[in-house]
């Protein structure tokens, strides 16, 4: 058996503290501080442009999408913890989108991440799941990839897809949702416990898989300034959709976005009996 | 709109999958309708069928024509003869075989793609459940399909709505596939009767394709209260708990009172007040119930994702502007410790 070699395909969205705070898993001593960020969050959570297109993107922060810091986290981990028993050889960052998204990578390497690849697109470009899915599959068999690691969704597109879709493609093991992953001594068992409704399920797959993880996988590290200097030097191998040999074409039109119905506070009751009262009168109880 | 549709009969048989089925088609929509035929994916689990997933069968009602419901596992025959009971469902198609007695992907798909290429259905739903969620984009892969997820609205036959960005905007897509792959919001299609109905159950086609994953072992959360998902009501906690026995001792007894399901912030589960699998919010459940009471939860718009569509959401926090008054119908301003007891005792009277 040979060491691991480890994809984890990252995504940059619009910044969750400006989309949905408090995603990524928080410490205790930051909560404060994160009770700040949610307050901010309410004034500029994401606006539907003008023309009902889409999301307003421009101007409006963007990072690494919190589900695949936990990804980077967890592969890192991996190594540093020696969890596989034949170790781990190479931890690929990859992703597709703008040019900027070359900044993501950057942060992936930071956490640990040796290398990148990034199939750029056109600003303002939506590549689907499916699309995706495709791409991570040649980038698999070029890299000769034994594990895949991402986040269970993307917080723009709430879809949850790619990680499912990878691995039904490749024909490979899935386990989804993961909250924990632990490697069995023959190197080819990993056991992993996933979140489904109503509790957790553990179930044992053979490598080569594709894990999508969940939010108490893990807590993401912070990239400290020496590795982010490191990370710069680290390469990122530009590729294009052509040469992966994938059609990037929709298969979805989006006819429309729009803002979803305000809903109207009621006002405050003074007291234990007001609020009966009104539950009462709302036929609520 | 005619030339549009046109497009989309010929488009599906044009496809291998419906060649089999055959009339010329026609460009109106009456024809359209006829052409239309679902697979509703049921869930079952320890020979009993989960009613929660019957929301699929409303769906494919709302599109119009055939329904078939699909159900596998072992010793399947009470389930299919429970789902072959619920309104308009035309047949059902069962698999017994035990190996898909747990739902694993990597043998139920090839499962579900054989019995879908057979059908030749063109509409395939599944409830945005942790078994649909895992399930439905393997499926849409092999059949080279870009899935539709979590939808909340059909508006026809290939067009949806769904929300995006944590329920902060909410999409209307077309889709352009032959086939169409989608998981629905089960808030939004509320399960259908689950009696009045006379299907046919026929067996389905079982490739036994080989799983390369084996269930080891589960730890659900027991309760006897309502399933949190489909409760009709929802008593909450979050941060302000302050600590698990005190969720436990403040938040159980008025669940009691109301005979609600609980439920939990991020913070809450976080903290470890509360068990994973209560939580609501854009990564947890999304529920809408008819009454959704909480406490102690400032109203993050993550959380407000997962239940801003109750009926009627009533809110208890000390802090006068946390953001969850903005959407509360009522709200008391007040210290959690004392107002959830006072209102326990006075829900009991």
């Amino acid at each position: 058996m040979s060491a691991l070699r480890i994809l984890v395909p990252v995504k940059r969205v619009i910044d969750y503290a400006a989309s949905s705070s408090s995603i990524a898993p928080i410490s205790h001593s930051k909560r404060k501080q994160n009770k700040n960020l949610i307050r901010h969050a309410l004034q500029v959570k994401p606006r539907v442009n003008k023309a009902q297109t889409a999301v307003e993107t421009a101007g409006v922060k963007h990072s690494m999408n919190p589900f695949d810091e936990l990804s980077i986290e967890e592969s890192v981990r991996i190594r540093e913890k020696k969890s596989y028993p034949h170790g781990v050889s190479d931890i690929i960052a990859f992703t597709c989108g703008p040019p900027k998204s070359a900044d993501i990578l950057r942060t992936a390497m930071a956490m640990g991440a040796d290398r990148s690849i990034h199939v750029e697109t056109k600003d303002g470009d939506e590549i689907e799941p499916l699309s995706v899915a495709k791409l991570l599959r040649a980038v698999v068999d070029k890299e000769k990839v034994d594990l895949v690691v991402l986040g269970k969704q993307s917080i723009d597109d709430d879809a949850g897809q790619t990680g499912q879709m990878l691995a039904g493609l490749l024909g490979w093991a899935q386990a989804t949702q993961a909250s924990k992953v632990s490697f069995e001594g023959d190197g080819k068992g990993v056991v992993v416990e996933k979140e489904v409704d109503g509790g957790s399920e553990t179930t044992r797959s053979n490598l080569p898989m594709v894990v999508t993880a969940d939010l108490r996988l893990n807590e993401p590290r912070y990239a400290s300034l020496p590795n982010i200097m490191k990370a710069k030097k680290k390469k990122i191998e530009k590729i294009t959709a052509e040469e992966l040999g994938v059609d990037l074409g929709k298969r979805l039109k989006t006819l429309k976005v729009i803002e979803p119905p305000p809903r109207q506070g009621g006002g405050k009751v003074e007291d234990v009996d007001g609020m009966i009262a009104k539950l009462k009168e709302l036929g609520a109880i | 709109m005619i030339p549009r549709a046109s497009h989309s009969v010929l488009r599906q048989a044009r496809t291998q999958l419906k060649r089999r089925t055959g009339p010329t088609p026609v460009a109106s929509l009456s024809a359209l309708a006829r052409l239309l035929s679902s697979l509703a994916v049921l869930e079952q689990k320890n020979g009993k069928l989960n009613h929660g997933s019957l929301g699929a069968v409303t769906a494919a009602q709302k599109l119009g024509g055939s329904i078939i419901g699909f159900v596998a596992g072992g010793n399947i025959k009470a389930v299919a003869e429970e789902a072959a009971k619920v309104g308009r469902v035309e047949k059902i198609i069962a698999v017994d075989n035990a190996a898909y007695d747990k739902g694993l992907p990597e043998n139920y798909a090839p499962l579900l793609v054989e019995n879908i290429k057979k059908g030749g259905f063109t509409h395939i739903i599944a409830g945005h459940t942790a078994f649909g969620k895992s399930l439905m984009p393997r499926v849409a892969a092999l059949l080279d399909v870009q899935q539709i997820s979590d939808i909340t609205a059909i508006e026809d036959e290939k067009t949806f709505v769904r929300p995006v960005y944590a329920g902060n905007a909410i999409a209307t897509v077309e889709s352009s596939d032959d086939i169409k792959i989608i998981t629905i919001r089960g808030t939004a299609f509320a399960a259908a009767e689950a009696e009045g109905g006379s299907a046919s159950i026929e067996d389905g086609v079982d490739p036994k394709a080989e799983c390369t994953t084996e269930w080891v072992s589960e730890n659900l959360a027991k309760s006897d209260r309502p399933d949190l998902a489909t409760a009709g009501k929802v008593v909450s906690g979050g941060r302000g708990l302050k600590s698990k026995e005190d969720f436990d001792r403040i938040m159980l007894p008025l669940a009691d009172a109301l005979g609600a399901a609980v439920g939990a912030s991020r913070a809450a589960v976080d903290s470890g007040y509360a068990d994973n699998s209560l939580q609501v919010g854009q990564t947890g459940k999304v529920v809408a119930p008819q009454l959704y009471l909480c406490a102690g939860i400032s109203g993050a718009i993550q959380h407000l994702a997962g239940m801003k569509d109750s009926k009627v959401i009533a809110a208890i926090n000390k802090d006068a502007d946390a953001p969850i008054f903005q959407v509360a119908d009522i709200g008391l301003v007040g210290d959690l410790f004392d107002k959830v007891p006072e209102l326990t005792e006075k829900l009991k009277q």
